[in-house]
């Protein structure tokens, strides 16, 4: 059965369809791509599947539940995580402090207990630092976890979203555009890195990428979107010799600023 | 944390700020006094809008409405019957309220749970505002507290107000309440929930998707501050003994947030330092409504003045010390013990 699974979303802003009856589907394990020209509904996909938006129709089903009109921080409880296309950090907190407010949702001990440090609380808040650091660790900035967040270099601060991501147990990790900005070598450490903490957290990845090229390399299934619609699906392989994505990708120069 | 020589620290710095204030409760003019039980008052009311604006990034200005619940409800438990009934001349207080007395610790806190109650109120449908319609929304409702109290004659006494509160605000009670303020949220938003909320006040849509749950956290905001905003209204109420529903008006709520401006969004540390200054120079500034004799020339005293002075502090701060005194760093004696090892160092070489 598919981890996560779309069927038939539509969403609509006024007049305009940004994601037009999709239908999509993860096995668990999997490292999927979702490609696109600019304003092809990739964003929109993902903010249908955290609950940032309710779909206009169509539902969304995690682990085999409709997950389609919970809140976002349900969503990420029950374990979907993501990052943003504009980094979206906490950036007056520490790095430490970053990762461990998405450890939060699993604190039991009371308001109380936690003004009072009392035993419960101290030992969960210890927990919660303890795999805050490992995850900064396995990332490589556990030597900041006392910096400010808005004062990393724009790469650790990609890989700051994606520990911080982690930090929330995931089943599923959605990556929006985690290479922009990158040079060519950054990306293919990256892409390296996401294939590393996949196997390494045993997560299925969903990664929304602009250039075609970086996602050839890594993911396992590529979805093609354009204009909201599925143009395209399958291996790397097909989707290059595809010829509607190649209409898309050639016509995307010419038609998706207008 | 019992080992650390900080906790240690903080309880010989209590326990001497305590000596201090027993022996100026005794000793102090009753003028000097009453100065620094304003001061602590301005403290806890400080602090706990900072936790709602500065470090949840809630621009509330609904203080003054619940400062306002706080009086009332504590001041309507902790009065005489009698007193009520020399009060209550135009329409007698509603049973039970004329019946009971009790003293006046718990009234305090009763007035600040019915302040938390209202907190919770005002903080949940907040959810759907945000910015400046949220400053526009709660300041409704400090206005409809202080409406509903002009026009509940049988409740509150209408804009007669209640006169001739008996004085239980001493040095004790509201430096007492202060200091558990400032300990009570400094450890808030030092733990796991206070760094929720600062999530909350850094990005919304990241905090919400890293699991933060939204509604709980705005509304724990809310009602922790609204709660140590009654306390403050209660000790308010029976230290300057008399209190009518206009006395809560928007004004009272600016002062409030000069010294969250002041002292720096999101530091407690300069919430306290910037409390005690304003409420020095609000009395020193009653100078300027005074009448006065320059170089044989007779000044009227105009009244509101000093409210103008600080508005002009208000718009000065805003415009050019945008982080206040201190931004958001905060006191720790790690930084004093540093400082000192410093000092010595540089002497030493
Ligand atoms: N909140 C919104 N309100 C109105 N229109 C929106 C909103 N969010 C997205 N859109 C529109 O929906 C379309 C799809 O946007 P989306 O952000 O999903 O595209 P994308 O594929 O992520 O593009 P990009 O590669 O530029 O990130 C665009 O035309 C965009 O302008
Ligand atoms: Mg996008």
């Amino acid at each position: 059965m598919a981890i996560l699974k779309l069927d038939k979303v539509t969403k609509k802003f006024g007049g305009l369809v940004a994601v037009n009856n999709v239908s999509l589907e993860l096995e668990q394990g999997q490292l999927a791509g979702l490609i696109g020209p600019n304003g092809a509904g990739k964003t929109t996909i993902f903010n249908v599947i955290t609950g940032v938006y309710r779909p206009d129709s169509g539902k969304v089903y995690f682990m085999g539940i409709d997950i389609t009109k919970k809140k976002p921080h349900e969503i990420a409880a029950l374990g979907i995580a993501r990052t943003f296309q504009n980094i979206k950090l906490f950036h007056r907190m520490s790095v430490l402090d970053n990762v461990r407010v998405a450890c939060h949702f699993r604190l039991k001990a009371s308001v109380f207990s936690a003004v009072l440090d009392l035993p419960k609380y101290a030992r969960e808040e210890r927990e919660m630092t303890k795999e805050s650091l490992d995850l900064l660790e396995a990332v490589g900035l556990k030597q900041l976890a006392n910096e400010s967040a808005g004062s990393l270099p724009y790469g650790y601060q990609r890989k700051l979203e994606i520990a911080r991501a982690l930090a929330t147990r995931p089943k599923i990790l959605l990556l929006d555009e985690p290479a922009a900005g990158m040079n060519p070598e950054e990306t293919a450490e990256l892409m390296r890195f996401i294939k590393r903490i996949r196997d390494e957290f045993g997560l299925t990845i969903l990664l929304i990428e602009h250039d075609m090229k970086v996602v050839m390399g890594i993911c396992e299934k590529i979805t093609v979107l354009d204009h909201g619609c599925v143009i395209a699906e399958g291996s790397p392989k097909e989707i290059q010799n595809n010829p509607e994505v190649i209409k898309a990708y050639l016509g995307s120069g010419v038609y998706a600023r207008s | 944390m019992y080992k650390q020589p900080s906790f240690w620290l903080t309880l010989i710095a209590l326990v001497v700020f305590f000596a201090f204030i027993s022996y100026a409760q005794n000793n102090f003019d009753a003028y000097v006094i009453r100065i620094m039980n304003v001061a602590a008052i301005y403290v806890i009311l400080g602090v706990s809008l900072n936790l709602i604006n500065g470090f949840t990034g809630q621009f509330s200005l609904g203080h003054a409405g619940f400062m306002a619940i706080g009086a009332y409800a504590s001041a309507l438990l902790y009065m005489s019957p009698e007193l009520k009934a020399m009060n209550f001349f135009i329409k007698p207080l509603i049973w039970p309220l004329n019946r009971i007395q009790i003293p006046f610790f718990p009234a305090l806190l009763i007035g600040g749970l019915l302040a938390a109650g209202a907190g919770f109120l005002v903080g949940a449908p907040c959810m759907r505002v945000k910015g400046d319609y949220l400053a526009i929304v709660t300041y409704g409702f400090s206005e409809i507290i202080r409406v509903l109290f002009n026009n509940l004659q049988s409740v509150t006494n209408g804009p007669l107000g209640l006169k001739g509160l008996p004085t239980y605000t001493n040095l004790w009670w509201s430096w007492g309440w202060a200091v558990f303020t400032v300990f009570f949220i400094k450890r808030l938003i030092d733990s796991s929930y206070g760094r929720a909320l600062k999530a909350i006040r850094d990005n919304e849509e990241a905090a919400e998707a890293m699991g933060v749950n939204l509604f709980y956290h705005k509304t724990l905001a809310f009602v922790v501050g609204a709660f140590f905003a009654g306390i403050a209204g209660g000790l308010l109420g029976s230290l300057v003994m008399t209190i009518d529903p206009n006395a809560f008006n928007i004004m009272l709520t600016f002062q409030i947030v000069l010294i969250v401006l002041l002292g720096g969004l999101g530091s407690i540390t300069g919430t306290v330092i910037s409390g005690v200054l304003i409420a020095v120079l609000m009395e020193w500034l009653r100078i300027v409504e005074t009448p006065m004799k320059i170089f044989g020339i007779t000044i009227p005293g105009i009244s509101g003045m000093r409210m103008l002075i600080f508005s002009i502090i208000l718009m000065i701060s805003v415009l050019f010390f945008r982080h206040g005194i201190l931004g958001d760093r905060e006191f720790s004696w790690q930084g004093v013990i540093s400082f000192f090892k410093r000092r010595q160092s540089n002497r030493g070489g």
